[in-house]
C-alpha cells in the first residue's frame, strides 16, 4: 500500500515538474477547439449543437496524445522493471501509474472543458453536463489507453501504432458521453440512461485495462 | 488425434495436408451448387429484382468476418493460457482472412445499398459497428506488421484480441443507441417478412461453403506461415554461422 502510494505521488510530481508535459495536453486540447470553429465557419448556432461533440473529439485526441508517456518513459529508465520486479501487484501498480496519469493529463482537460464551452456558444446548462460526462468518462479513456500503453512498450513500438490500436475501443465512450450531453441539452432521451451507462463503461475499463496492461508487460518484458 | 499431437508443427503440416486434400474438391463444390442455386434456381425479389443475389455473397462474408474474431479469439486463449506452439499461427493466419471477408461484406452491401436505398453508404447501425470491426482486424494487421519477432508479436496480438472480443459486443449496442437516437424509424432492415425457402435454401449453401472456405484458406494459411518461420529460423541461423 505504501508503494503504491508513493508511486501515484511520484508519478504525480514527474508530470508537474520540468520535462514532464502535463499541460501541453490542455494546450493541444485548446488549439483542437480553436480549429474546429476556423474549419466549419463561425455560425454560433451550429457551434452551440455539435460544440459537446467538438469538446468530446478534443477531449479524446489530447488524451490520446499524452498516452505515449503513461509507460514508455518508466520503460526508458528501467523503473518499469523495477515495478514489474518489485512486491506489489503489477495489476495494481499499472492502474496507480493511470490513475496518476489521469490526474494529471485528463482532470486538466475536464476543468479547461467549460472555458473552451463558452468559445462554442454552449448554454451554462449545457456546459455542466458536458464538464460532467468528461469526468466521469475520461478515467475510461486512460484506462482503456492503458491497455495500448502496456502493448506499445511490450513491443518497443510507439508512434501511430498505439492510437489506432486504442481508437476503435474508446468508441462507446465517446458515443455515450456525447449522447448524455445531448440528452441534458435538447433530449428527448433523459440524461441518466446515457449517462449511466457512461458510468459503466468506465467501471468496466477500470477492471479490464489493468489486468490487460499487466498480461501484456508480464508477456511482452519477460 | 488431439490438439496437443498437433502442437508439433510437422505433424501439422502433414495432417493438414490431407485435410486440404478433402477440404478443396468439397469446398468447389459446394460452391458450384450454391452458385447455380443463387444465379439459376433462386426467384428475383418482388421488389429489388435481381439485385437481391448480392445477399448471397454479402450475408455470408459478414457471418465469416464475426466468425473469425471468434476463431482468433480462441486462438487467442491458446497462446495465452494453454500455450500452444500453433495458436498465435492460427491467430495470426486468421486476421487478413477475416479483413477480406469484412471488406468483402462492406463493399457487396454499398453495391446492393446504391440501387435499393440510394446510396453507397448510411450512418446506419449494422453498418458502423461491421466498419469498426474492419478497422479494429486492420490494427491487429498493423500491430503484426511492426514486429519482427514472432512469438514477442503473437501475445501483444493475443491480448488485443480478447479486448476487442469483449469490446465488439459492447460497441455493436453502443452503436445501436447512437443511431436510434439520431434517426429512428428510417432504419432500413432487411428481408421484412421471413425469408421464402427458395432463398433461403441456396443461401444457406453459400453460408456453408464460404464457411468450408475460410476453413480452407485458414488452413492453408498456417501451413504458410509455418513454413515462413521456418525460412525466418534458416536464415537466422545462416546469418548467426557466417
Amino acid at each position: 500500500m505504501e508503494a503504491l502510494a508513493a508511486l501515484l505521488l511520484r508519478d504525480m510530481r514527474l508530470a508537474v515538474r520540468v520535462g514532464g508535459g502535463a499541460l501541453v495536453g490542455v494546450l493541444f486540447f485548446l488549439i483542437v477547439v480553436t480549429i474546429v470553429p476556423l474549419g466549419v465557419g463561425p455560425d454560433l448556432a451550429l457551434l452551440a449543437r455539435i460544440g459537446p461533440a467538438i469538446l468530446w473529439i478534443g477531449a479524446l485526441l489530447a488524451s490520446l496524445l499524452a498516452l505515449d508517456r503513461l509507460l514508455a518513459a518508466d520503460h526508458d529508465d528501467g523503473s518499469l522493471d523495477l515495478i514489474l520486479t518489485g512486491r506489489a501487484p503489477l495489476e495494481l501498480a499499472v492502474a496507480v501509474k493511470a490513475l496518476a496519469h489521469w490526474v494529471t493529463t485528463s482532470l486538466p482537460l475536464v476543468i479547461a472543458a467549460p472555458a473552451l464551452g463558452l468559445f462554442l456558444n454552449l448554454e451554462p446548462g449545457a456546459i455542466g453536463a458536458v464538464a460532467l460526462t468528461l469526468l466521469v468518462g475520461t478515467p475510461a479513456l486512460t484506462f482503456i489507453g492503458l491497455i495500448g500503453a502496456a502493448l506499445a512498450v511490450a513491443l518497443r513500438r510507439g508512434g501511430l501504432l498505439l492510437p489506432v490500436l486504442v481508437l476503435p475501443l474508446t468508441i462507446p465512450i465517446l458515443i455515450f458521453g456525447v449522447s448524455a450531453s445531448n440528452a441534458a441539452i435538447v433530449g428527448p432521451v433523459p440524461f441518466g440512461a446515457p449517462f449511466a451507462i457512461l458510468a459503466a463503461l468506465t467501471l468496466m475499463s477500470l477492471v479490464i485495462g489493468p489486468f490487460a496492461a499487466a498480461a501484456a508487460l508480464r508477456h511482452g518484458l519477460e | 488425434m488431439g490438439l496437443i499431437d498437433l502442437a508439433n508443427p510437422s505433424r501439422f503440416l502433414a495432417f493438414s495436408h490431407r485435410l486440404l486434400q478433402a477440404l478443396v474438391p468439397v469446398t468447389a463444390a459446394l460452391f458450384a451448387v450454391g452458385l447455380y442455386l443463387a444465379f439459376f434456381v433462386a426467384p428475383d425479389d418482388y421488389q429489388q429484382g435481381a439485385t437481391v443475389r448480392i445477399m448471397f455473397i454479402h450475408v455470408p462474408a459478414a457471418w465469416l468476418g464475426m466468425m473469425c474474431w471468434t476463431v482468433m479469439s480462441i486462438a487467442a486463449l491458446g497462446t495465452l493460457v494453454w500455450r500452444h506452439p500453433l495458436a498465435d499461427v492460427a491467430l495470426k493466419a486468421a486476421t487478413p482472412i477475416g479483413a477480406a471477408f469484412t471488406f468483402i461484406c462492406l463493399f457487396a452491401g454499398s453495391m446492393w445499398g446504391r440501387p435499393m436505398w440510394g446510396t453507397y453508404w448510411v450512418w446506419d447501425a449494422r453498418l458502423t459497428s461491421v466498419l469498426i470491426m474492419f478497422l479494429m482486424y486492420l490494427g491487429l494487421i498493423a500491430l503484426w506488421r511492426a514486429v519482427d519477432d514472432p512469438s514477442r508479436a503473437g501475445r501483444a496480438a493475443a491480448i488485443l484480441t480478447l479486448v476487442g472480443a469483449v469490446n465488439l459486443p459492447i460497441i455493436k449496442f453502443s452503436v445501436d443507441w447512437w443511431n436510434t437516437l439520431h434517426q429512428p424509424a428510417s432504419v432500413i432492415r432487411l428481408g421484412g417478412p421471413t425469408i421464402h425457402p427458395t432463398i433461403l435454401l441456396p443461401l444457406l449453401v453459400m453460408v456453408l461453403a464460404f464457411t468450408l472456405l475460410f476453413v480452407t484458406l485458414h488452413v492453408s494459411a498456417m501451413r504458410n506461415e509455418i513454413l515462413r518461420r521456418r525460412v525466418r529460423t534458416l536464415r537466422l541461423m545462416q546469418a548467426e554461422a557466417a
